[in-house]
């Protein structure tokens, strides 16, 4: 009763809130999703595209990832989609196969007179004193040391966050976690924490108004958000040391030192990787599949969905400035379907 | 339950059986229509029990595991799973004081302006205007207040009451910090925004029924307008006021989209008005969509607004206790 309730308040909630989640009447051969939003632009045109080309269409409503883990346990939904990957127990409890669809970056913007896009270095454990609150001025020396030649004025930090709880977040508090003990310690990483210092605003156009709004700001966006909307972005190091710029070569990077062969639920870590033009904040988003569909139809609409997607959906991905995955992930992910995801009989749904 | 069995019609229907079958039929219908009035009325009475059970049990966990000290605790924190509900009373209470210290006097002047100076031509284009206003919706004051209000705030308002105040003891250290603009302060000001012209309706409908009689003898004994106001028209609608004002307070209590905007969203308390905070409904409207299934998140979500659900229904009766008998009559 309580579950069933507060999911159905959950769900009704998430409607209001993003004005206009409508659900549409479900015709044979369609397919319902509900979880992230970070993706849901590419999944928005990834449906728009595979309706022209097959007919099926995925009515896909992006209600959080919470919300989205919530309706793939209940199975009001044929797939859930999450930012954070799913706790394993809970994968294993809910029988669900977790895989990646598209890759995506987190970069940081700042409000400062003077500078330009890409021309401010920082290093993670900056940004993390930042947001903790131990450097409070621009003009710091640590900051001044990493940018000889940039006129850093005498002003107050204002870090930005996001305050609704946020798959972007998550990332960027792993982040955070990776590179300071002192963060990890004192705050640590989940799609919202005690932020320590700043101020909270809703969505990635509240932190990016938040940020013109106010001279000293700093904050953190969705890359696709930034460059959308040319957003003053800075430099981060990467573990090897360099100072990178956020591009989506610098993304690939990242994405193609991942190590995806020795993990499980294909919970690959991109964060912070070893490669010397990786950019250190990039991660997956993932789509949570039952094993045992109630109705395999509808499951296998959504693996030919996907599977037509890391074909054809590439370009149209990085149009809207999200990687692909590496193609051996793709391939992973293909078997994994094949040997997971079951009918009652027991027999593959998935045969290709 | 609207289905009627032969046997559940009252004596009426069986003795008026031989004046015709129009006749039973029309009381079959009157049967069903009042049946069908009294499912509406109960359908109200379920769905509030439903949310109340609803978070009363969703919320229990979370009261279990921290106890009362949940609604006293200054700790949330999703990453060691640690809640407590008193940064969002606080805050939640705290700009709805300010709504209201702002909106009282403001909503007072609109309404005896309205009802007592202004010119019969003013008065009715003025009388739309703020039940226009009334009608906005929540997230407009928000988008509103996030574009246009945050950015006067820092550059002007609160440089200016820093300087105001901030060299007077105790009340300095409520304006000062570091203008950001987004704050307590600013969550307060477009509260009392939305909830004046709410106000100021009922204000105007309390003074418009002050027998005209008793404010005319006043005026014959030679009493100025201000005298009139103050002796005759407040005294006269005083508990209606009062509650007219705890409707307004109600309505600032569970504001949340356009609080949401504009107070910052930070999980702290500080002296300073200008610092961020949340209240309750702006929390549940940032953390419910990334809340885990049945995790201790949830159930503090559901708990906090279980508390929300009770002060607002506390100050909703008191506020009807008061209206009613001076409106009634």
């Amino acid at each position: 009763m309580t579950n069933t309730a507060a999911a159905s308040m959950r769900a009704s909630l998430a409607a209001v809130a993003l004005l206009g989640c409508f659900t549409a009447p479900v015709l044979a051969g369609d397919f319902t999703g509900a979880g992230a939003t970070f993706p849901a632009p590419v999944y928005g045109a990834w449906g728009s595209d595979y309706k022209a080309a097959t007919g099926s269409a995925l009515n896909y409503q992006a209600i959080g990832s919470g919300g989205g883990q919530t309706q793939i346990l209940n199975r009001t939904v044929d797939f859930g989609a999450s930012d954070a990957p799913m706790d394993p127990a809970k994968l294993e409890k809910g029988n669900l196969l977790q895989f990646p669809t598209v890759v995506g970056s987190v970069v940081v913007i700042v409000n400062l007179d003077g500078v330009k896009a890409d021309e401010l270095k920082l290093s993670g454990p900056v940004v993390a004193d930042m947001y903790l609150g131990k450097i409070t001025k621009w003009n710091d020396p640590v900051i001044a040391k990493m940018n000889p030649g940039v006129t850093l004025p005498d002003l107050a930090i204002l870090p930005v966050y996001r305050s609704d709880g946020s798959g972007t977040t998550y990332v960027f508090t792993t982040y955070l976690s990776s590179v300071s003990a002192d963060w990890k310690g004192k705050v640590g990483a989940a799609t919202s924490v005690k932020w320590e210092a700043g101020n909270g605003a809703k969505g990635n156009d509240g932190v990016a108004g938040s940020v013109k709004n106010a001279k000293g700001a700093v904050g953190y966006v969705e890359y696709v958000y930034a460059s959308a909307n040319s957003l003053t972005t800075t430099q981060l190091q990467n573990k090897a040391g360099k100072f990178v710029k956020p591009t989506v070569p610098a993304f690939q990077a990242a994405a193609a030192s991942a190590d995806w062969a020795s993990v499980k639920n294909f919970d690959a870590s991109m964060i912070d990787t070893a490669g010397e033009t990786a950019w250190p904040i990039v991660s997956a988003t993932f789509i949570l599949l039952p094993k045992d569909p109630k109705e395999p139809a509808n499951s296998l609409e959504v693996m030919k969905f996907f599977d037509w997607a890391y074909a054809k959906g590439d370009e149209a991905a990085e149009k809207l400035h999200y990687i692909a995955l590496p193609a051996a992930v793709k391939d992973r992910v293909r078997a994994a379907w094949a040997s997971e995801i079951k009918d009652a009989s027991g027999a593959p749904i998935w045969k290709k | 339950m609207t289905a009627i069995s032969p046997n559940s019609a009252p004596p009426g229907v069986t003795t008026s059986l031989h004046q015709g079958a129009s006749q039973t039929s029309k009381q079959v219908k009157d049967k069903l229509f009042h049946y069908g009035l009294v499912g509406a009325a109960t359908l109200v009475l379920i769905i509030l029990g439903a949310i109340i059970v609803m978070l009363f049990k969703g919320g229990l966990p979370a009261l279990e595991t921290f106890g009362l000290g949940f609604f006293f605790s200054t700790e949330w924190n999703p990453v060691t799973e640690e809640y407590g509900a008193g940064v969002m009373l606080y805050g939640t209470l705290i700009t709805s004081v300010i709504a209201m210290i702002l909106a009282f006097p403001a909503s007072l002047g609109i309404a005896l302006f309205l009802t007592e100076v202004a010119p019969q031509s003013l008065r009715r284009p003025i009388g739309t205007a703020v039940q226009l206003l009334a009608a906005v919706p929540s997230i407009i004051y928000g988008m509103w207040g996030f574009f246009i209000v945050v950015p006067l705030m820092s550059g002007w308002v609160q440089p200016f009451l820093t300087t105001i105040f901030g060299p007077i003891p105790l009340i300095g250290e409520l304006f000062s910090g570091a203008p950001a603009g987004t704050g307590i302060l600013t969550a307060g000001l477009i509260l009392a925004l939305m909830i004046m012209p709410f106000i100021t309706a009922m204000f105007v409908e309390i003074f418009v029924s002050v027998p005209p009689v008793l404010k005319e003898a006043a005026y014959g004994v030679g009493a100025t307008t201000s005298e009139v106001f103050r002796a005759v028209t407040v005294p006269y609608g005083r508990t209606a006021i009062v509650g007219a004002v705890m409707l307004g307070l109600g309505r600032a209590l569970g504001e949340t989209m356009a609080v949401t905007f504009v107070i910052g969203n930070a999980n702290r308390i500080k002296s300073t008005l200008y610092a961020p905070g949340a209240s309750i409904a702006s929390t549940i409207a940032n953390e419910f969509p990334e809340a885990g299934p049945g995790s201790m998140k949830l159930h503090a979500l559901l708990e906090l607004g279980l508390a929300l659900f009770i002060i607002s229904f506390l100050v909703l009766a008191l506020a009807r206790f008061l209206v009613r008998p001076r409106m009634g009559d």
